[in-house]
């Protein structure tokens, strides 16, 4: 059945786009993060131009972590002050993305930046998720402790100014590297058009030292906001925000997200993180190929909007 | 000045050159506004028409072509070429084509090479090729020769999404001066005005011309939609938003465990 997009005006078959939305659902569920680093490429994959796709992505991806933040809200594993302050940073970060986004587009090199931001983000998280989850499946296997984070284990920057006590994650370090990296994310969410949580899940565990209980809940406040916010800013900045679009793989999504959910609890956490790094290498890769393989139509073109 | 000219042949070959042969073209058109909906997939529009003697004394000659030329509202395009950089391919260059039709068919009843000479199909703006496609050069404006690789990319692209189209078929003539024309819009055909512009041939010239026009139009819902995200951007995203929220929330509801 097709159904007729508004914004990005064309038609899409509706089960296609349900069923996207269910796949990356699952694993979103699976993994705890929004998902958005699959869905971009896989909407832009069947012919929607990358800049609606960025802009629907973020109210989907909003969706979803919704769902997971009720989810952690109610057992409690959400810590809210290290949420607040990841969120600072975060803010500065979102405004300067779509700014960014605006400019890039304007210039025709919108295409080539996201591309090359996903090769590079994708490649080294993966490759850097893989090797440690690698390590502590061999660790567990020799029957040592498979929890790296060890009492008093400190970085430098962890010693900076303004030492805050984050109550619920137990933990008491600077805000300047919490606000560092809620920026980071904040920019990457919203010129990709993803929630930046399989990113910013592995930087607060080896980099804030935040416990496994509370860093999945703890970042979905941020991803939450900065997709809102950029759903908000692509709607009032770009035009092109499409509802439709969105409707439609938010509600395979959150469905999809709960069977990934259950999928995820039966699984141990090296494993689920071994699987998450493999796929983020892989769409990584395929971004890779894309650019370095000559394409197959050197020719492309781009309706201007008249001003 | 071309223009003018151009007009002032028209009125030489319309009245002046042949008197006694004046013919009036009578076009109706199936649907005058197509109206984009949920389950839009494109829609094939019918285009009757008939050849009629201007006056009771004329009598009608034999051996007519036609040619429809369907032209949808204007935008501006940037074609872009790819180019290798450091190992990696990236846009090096854009041409700007300047407004040009988002939608462009030429249909006629045969090749419209054979209709007349190329200096007349260029004047008329007949056949993708000889249709006007100015592109940015510098500050001037201007189309460019037939072959330039950015207008020869741009004409391809628009023909493989169906946007732009040369048909030598899609003009039937079911007796020798009644006519139908099939004009094939596309599912992601561009909303807005269209205009048609009907030329008869015969023996090499333009002997009768008449214009017809359509809409394509988003309705209902989806007018709603379109319009809401280009006036009221905020607005429309707090509501994207909620939506979002509402949904997310509900799932957590429906699905809860405990």
């Amino acid at each position: 059945m097709q159904i007729y997009l508004p914004i990005a005006n064309l038609p899409v078959n509706i089960f296609l786009i349900f069923g996207m939305g269910l796949a990356v659902g699952f694993i979103s569920g699976m993994f705890g993060i929004g998902g958005g680093f699959l869905m971009t490429p896989l909407l832009i994959f069947i012919g929607i131009s990358p800049a609606v796709v960025v802009a629907s992505a973020a109210p989907q991806i909003a969706a979803s972590l919704f769902t997971g933040f009720l989810t952690y809200w109610r057992r409690r594993a959400i810590d809210f002050a290290l949420g607040a302050m990841l969120l600072a940073g975060g803010a500065v970060g979102t405004v300067t993305g779509v700014w960014l986004f605006t400019m890039l587009r304007a210039l025709d090199q919108l295409d080539l930046m996201i591309g090359l931001a996903y090769v590079t983000l994708l490649s080294v998280v993966g490759i850097l998720m893989i090797t440690e989850s690698m390590q502590a499946i061999i660790r567990a296997g020799h029957g040592m402790p498979a929890d790296l984070r060890r009492a008093g284990s400190h970085v430098w920057f962890h010693g900076l100014p303004l030492k805050l006590r984050f109550k619920r994650s137990r933990i008491y370090i600077s805000v300047i590297p919490v606000w560092a990296i809620g920026a980071i994310i904040g920019f990457i969410g919203s010129v990709l058009g993803v929630g930046g949580g399989f990113m910013l899940v592995p930087m607060m565990i080896y980099l804030l030292r935040v416990p496994t209980a509370t860093v999945i809940g703890t970042s979905m406040i941020l991803t939450l906001i900065t997709m809102i916010s950029a759903t908000v800013l692509h709607a009032t900045v770009n035009h092109l925000v499409d509802a439709v679009l969105a409707l439609i793989l938010m509600v395979g999504g959150v469905i999809g997200a709960q069977f990934g959910a259950r999928a995820g609890q039966k699984m141990r956490g090296e494993r689920l993180r071994l699987l998450l790094g493999i796929l983020v290498l892989l769409v990584g890769l395929r971004f890779a190929f894309e650019l370095v393989v000559q394409p197959d139509d050197l020719y492309s073109i781009r309706h201007v909007r008249e001003g | 000045m071309r223009r003018t000219t151009i007009l002032l042949l028209l009125v030489l070959i319309g009245c002046g050159a042949r008197p006694a042969a004046a013919e009036r073209l009578v076009v109706s058109l199936s649907n005058h506004r197509v109206q984009v909906t949920s389950n839009f997939a494109g829609e094939d529009l019918v285009l009757f028409g008939s050849i009629e003697p201007d006056s009771g004394k004329t009598t009608l000659r034999s051996g007519y072509n036609l040619v429809v030329t369907v032209t949808g509202p204007r935008e501006t395009f940037r074609t872009r070429r790819k180019g290798r950089v450091l190992g990696i391919w990236v846009n090096v260059d854009s041409r700007e084509f300047v407004r040009v039709p988002s939608y462009l068919a030429i249909l006629s009843n045969r090749p419209v090479a054979e209709f007349a000479n190329e200096d007349t199909l260029l004047r008329l703006q007949i056949g993708l090729d000889n249709f006007l496609l100015p592109q940015r050069i510098g500050p001037d404006i201007a189309d460019t020769v037939r072959n330039d690789p950015f207008r020869v990319a741009f004409v391809r692209l628009e023909n493989t999404q169906g946007l732009y189209r040369e048909s030598p078929k899609a003009v039937t003539f079911l007796t020798p001066t009644v006519f139908r024309v099939a004009i094939p819009l596309p599912a992601d055909a561009p909303t807005g005005s269209y205009a048609i512009d009907v030329k008869l041939f015969a023996e090499g010239a333009i002997v009768a011309r008449t214009n017809s026009a359509l809409e394509v139009i988003k309705t209902g819902f989806e007018q709603y939609v379109a319009d809401a995200a280009t006036d009221y951007g905020l607005l429309y995203g707090i509501a994207t938003a909620m939506m979002a929220l509402l949904i997310g929330w509900f799932a957590s509801v429906v699905f809860r465990k405990d």
